[in-house]
């Protein structure tokens, strides 16, 4: 039998099913996606598939009533980890007024809503790395226990804003855990041709903070290695870099065409490490889930991503006009 | 009333704001124990302490990332480019986050960030230490661009800036820092961001103008006085969103009008008064629209005497303002 490693850090088998569930559910809301695009409903698509088990079990060890989370474009698993629902996702895949993240104004993938501490995101990538450094840097003038967890891709480590952004929090100690989620490529480009050094975590050395490589695919073990970076966060020892090592099993989005670039073979063979396939086999292993609960999830995910997928078609597109507004704050 | 220089003025509306609120602190390059290298934020330090005036890295998009984060918090950041021109490396976070960041979320999010630099020639600064960056920012919708003349204008509109829920880029002219001296009350006062101010009124020919050449047009304004011709001076103030009631106004009481900018003019802040003075008031002009900026050329160079070429100064003002008067 399996060695059961999420008890042995005190995670429940009840939460280690919900985790389960939330990568379950980014899946199926992303392939739904892709299925609204191809049949010419939804404009555009990018993904999460293959990072889905960084992403969850980085936003589970978060504190998820108090801490900010800023996300990359692929963080579908953070957002619905904070709050964010499968309608909210399909409102923004159809660009129709309720989006809670722009209103349909942008593009889906961009996050946002504060209400869950999801901050606003654009797509020049990185700019969010010292957004997080401010907000931690305000928490911490305000006396607040909170931390701020900001993710990006490994080709983004490259920009200046994560080394500038990085060597902030270094120097004032604060609370934040930079997590990368290395997928491989940056869009075509392969991680060799985008790193010097031999791990993006090696650059925390440059930082004054600890770094560590860690296998994204695994949840338990991104949430053990989370939870710690928030721990020290919380106790003042400031931030913490984690690579996350995943696949990008997608083109880069949906209009990217990745046979250009790599090669079939590679994409089956990370396909059979898949994290949602290999987390639920160890979740049946070590018996937190059985052949009854898998199926009544899979049904009650369907379930939900049918029903976000309808709610959203029939919703109201903003009225045109409504580009005009929230330039500026309404005048008083 | 106590009169203060321009950067004194500029020191209190901060010290004030920081004693009224707490969520205000600044960051920047040299802010904290040395008070800045041109001393604007002397004092602070002392009075707040370093968790509230941080000396930041090196790093001006950070400054500027940093900045946006706290404000997106609910902080009230002021940062401090050290010269306008190393503003470049922020210009991502300034127009792709701070600029779009109520946009682009719906409302939902905002950022009351104000960002302080000072700008402008006439200090042997050369291309680097002298430029004006304004039209670079001023066909961003989402931020809003000062730039007071005045003690006076400086203090109200800093503050004013401050408590705005929107993104503020701050430009103070370098050489008025300790040339320019008037009257500030000792008290709060703010004033409104996005009007044009009425600097001196007449009746025969209307300058618009912004910043260290209000001061030019004001000084040559005395000397035409002399001649009997009166001239109307519009300080901007606020330079994007422009004021267009107060510019269509000032156009028409004279029907003749001088835009004047240090800056470049290909693309100015002068270029869009003057289209809209085009669009809006043509038939009220009486001449051609008339221009005086800097030469197109990349920045202003370090040797006296090119400097001096291309400096807007009293003389240059009084010249074309002659010229304007005469046509």
């Amino acid at each position: 039998m399996t060695e059961n490693r999420h008890k042995s850090i005190g995670l429940s088998d009840e939460t280690a099913v919900e985790m389960y569930k939330t990568m379950l559910l980014a899946r199926r809301l992303d392939e739904r996606m892709w299925l609204l695009n191809r049949s010419g409903q939804i404009p555009f698509v990018i993904s999460c598939q293959g990072q889905e088990a960084a992403q969850v079990g980085a936003a589970f060890a978060l504190d998820r009533s108090k801490d900010y989370v800023l996300p990359y474009y692929r963080d579908m698993g953070v957002v619905l980890s904070f709050g964010m629902t499968a309608a909210d996702i399909m409102l923004s895949g159809f660009a129709k007024a309720e989006d809670p993240n722009s209103g349909g104004r942008q593009m889906p993938g961009h996050f946002g809503q504060k209400k869950n501490r999801i901050v606003t995101g654009s797509s020049p990538v990185t700019t969010q790395v010292p957004h997080a450094v401010g907000i931690a840097l305000a928490g911490k003038m305000e006396k607040k226990d909170l931390v701020t967890f900001v993710t990006f891709g490994e080709g983004s480590s490259n920009q200046g804003d994560f080394h500038e952004g990085a060597n902030f929090a270094g120097v004032h100690k604060l609370p934040v855990i930079f997590m990368c989620e290395n997928n491989k490529y940056a869009i075509s480009v392969p991680v060799e041709k985008q790193l010097a050094c031999e791990k993006v975590s090696d650059r925390a050395q440059g930082y004054g903070m600890p770094g560590f490589t860690i296998n994204g695919n695994d949840p338990i073990e991104v949430y053990k290695y989370v939870k710690e970076a928030a721990e020290r966060a919380r106790r003042g020892e400031g931030p913490t870099l984690i690579e996350t090592i995943t696949y990008r099993l997608t083109a880069h989005s949906s209009d990217d065409d990745d046979r250009a670039y790599r090669s079939r073979e590679e994409v089956e063979q990370a396909k059979s490490n898949d994290p949602i396939l290999t987390f639920k086999a160890y979740l049946k292993d070590t018996g937190a889930m059985d052949e009854k609960m898998e199926k009544a999830i899979d049904a009650e995910i369907t379930r939900q991503v049918d029903e976000a997928t309808e709610y959203a078609e029939s919703a109201p597109y903003a009225k045109p006009e409504d580009a005009l507004t929230h330039v500026y704050a309404e005048e008083q | 009333m106590p009169v203060v220089s321009y950067i004194n003025a500029i020191t209190m509306a901060m010290r004030e704001e920081m004693e009224r609120d707490s969520k205000v602190f600044v960051l920047g390059e040299d802010v904290g124990k040395k008070g800045g290298v041109f001393k604007a934020t002397q004092g602070l330090y002392d009075q707040f302490g370093e968790a509230r005036v941080i000396d930041t890295p090196l790093a001006e998009s950070a400054i500027a990332g940093v900045g946006i984060g706290a404000a997106m918090y609910g902080m009230r950041p002021i940062a401090e480019m050290q010269f306008a021109d190393f503003i470049m490396p922020a210009v991502n976070q300034i127009i792709s986050e701070a600029a779009r960041i109520r946009y682009r979320s719906n409302n939902d999010w905002n950022c009351p960030i104000v960002i302080r630099a000072p700008y402008g020639g006439g200090i042997h600064g050369a291309l680097y230490h002298s430029q004006s960056v304004e039209a670079v920012f001023a066909n961003q919708p989402g931020l809003k661009i000062v730039m007071p003349s005045t003690p006076y204008d400086a203090k109200g509109l800093l503050k004013a800036a401050i408590r705005d829920d929107d993104p503020v880029l701050f430009f103070e002219h370098k050489r008025a820092y300790r040339l320019i001296k008037g009257e500030v009350p000792d008290g709060d006062y703010v004033l409104p961001i996005g009007r044009a101010d009425v600097k001196r009124k007449g009746e025969d020919i209307t300058v618009i103008t912004y910043g260290l050449c209000v001061h030019f047009a004001l000084q040559a304004a005395e000397r035409l006085a002399k001649d009997g011709i009166e001239t109307e001076v519009l300080d901007l103030r606020t330079v994007y969103p422009l004021d267009k009631e107060a510019v269509c106004e000032a156009v028409k009481k004279t029907g003749k009008v001088l835009l004047i900018t240090e800056d470049n003019k290909e693309g100015s802040i002068m270029s869009e008064v003057s289209a809209i003075i085009a669009e809006h008031c043509l038939f009220d002009l009486d001449a051609p629209i008339k221009r005086l900026a800097g030469p197109d050329v990349p920045a202003m160079p370090y040797s006296p005497t090119m400097e001096k070429f291309f400096m807007v100064n009293p003389d240059k003002v009084e010249k074309a303002m002659r010229e304007l008067a005469e046509f």
